[in-house]
């Protein structure tokens, strides 16, 4: 467990918790983003795309003003290749909007919420997502 | 134009958090969900923490009544466990496992240069795309 990081765990996941209490208790919205970004190539109104770009903006300039500070992050590993990336992707982005939701909208909001449906939700992709991992890297 | 400022730091301060928690970085999600490898439980410190300051948020905002830029909480009333909940929840948790990347870390690895990143993005918002297509 020597990869374990707690400190800048703690720090990021108090500052999701604020991103999603502050969207919801100025603008009564919730902050999943598998709903915000698919939002933006949905049909929705004129009047309802702006602060979902505004809000995906942000969440660039955010990570770009730590990657100046702790320019360390940008080493990032990926483990899988292009051809796995392009299938993953696309499984996330179907499933999340069939599912109503990602890690943030049911994961953290619903969580929060104490949404049974989130709470069934996180217990199906968490496992879905231990499973694959594990076939992955221990059985193939 | 309160609304999009809200919006605007909104969004900074979950990609201030994702990557000072460097849930940016695949191999560390993939790290998390390895439970019988080298287990690093640090995604779930963040999302530990990030439950517990939602909720708070959460109750304080709704004691009063009203958000206060806009007419009402337009949170999920939604309840019943159904098979599109179950479905799509499971593809995402396939697609999370193959990839190390859930939607927002995923759209952050814009920020990163690298193509992996780049076809991820692309195959994601693909897949939302077919989902909206494929409702009409």
């Amino acid at each position: 467990m020597e990869n374990f990081t707690p400190v800048t765990a703690a720090i990021g996941g108090i500052l999701v918790g604020l991103s999603a209490a502050l969207i919801y208790a100025f603008n009564g919205k919730i902050a999943g983003v598998s709903g915000i970004l698919g939002g933006l190539i949905g049909d929705k109104e004129q009047g309802d795309r702006l602060w979902r770009v505004l809000f995906a903006v942000g969440m660039l300039a955010g990570g770009a003003i730590v990657l100046a500070f702790l320019p360390e992050r940008i080493n990032v590993r990926f483990d899988a290749g292009l051809v796995t990336m392009a299938i993953a992707g696309f499984l996330v982005g179907y499933g999340t909007r069939l599912g109503n939701g990602c890690t943030s909208g049911h994961g953290v909001c619903g969580l929060a919420r104490f949404s049974f449906r989130s709470f069934v939700a996180v217990l199906v992709f968490m496992g879905c997502g231990g499973v694959t991992v594990f076939l992955v890297k221990h059985v193939f | 134009m309160g609304q999009l400022i809200v919006a605007l730091v909104s969004g900074m301060l979950l990609g201030i958090g994702l990557v000072i928690a460097n849930l940016t970085d695949p191999s560390k999600v993939i790290d998390f969900l390895d439970v019988a490898g080298n287990w690093d439980p640090s995604v779930g410190v963040v999302v530990g923490c990030a439950v517990v300051t939602a909720a708070i948020g959460f109750k304080l905002a709704g004691r009063r009544g009203q958000p206060l830029f806009a007419p009402s909480f337009g949170a999920s009333r939604l309840e019943n466990i159904d098979k599109r909940l179950i479905i799509g929840s499971g593809l995402f948790g396939i697609g999370w496992g193959l990839s190390g990347f859930c939607p927002a870390p995923g759209f952050l690895s814009a920020l990163f240069g690298q193509l992996e990143g780049y076809v991820f993005i692309g195959a994601m918002f693909a897949g939302m795309a077919v989902f909206t297509l494929a409702r009409k």
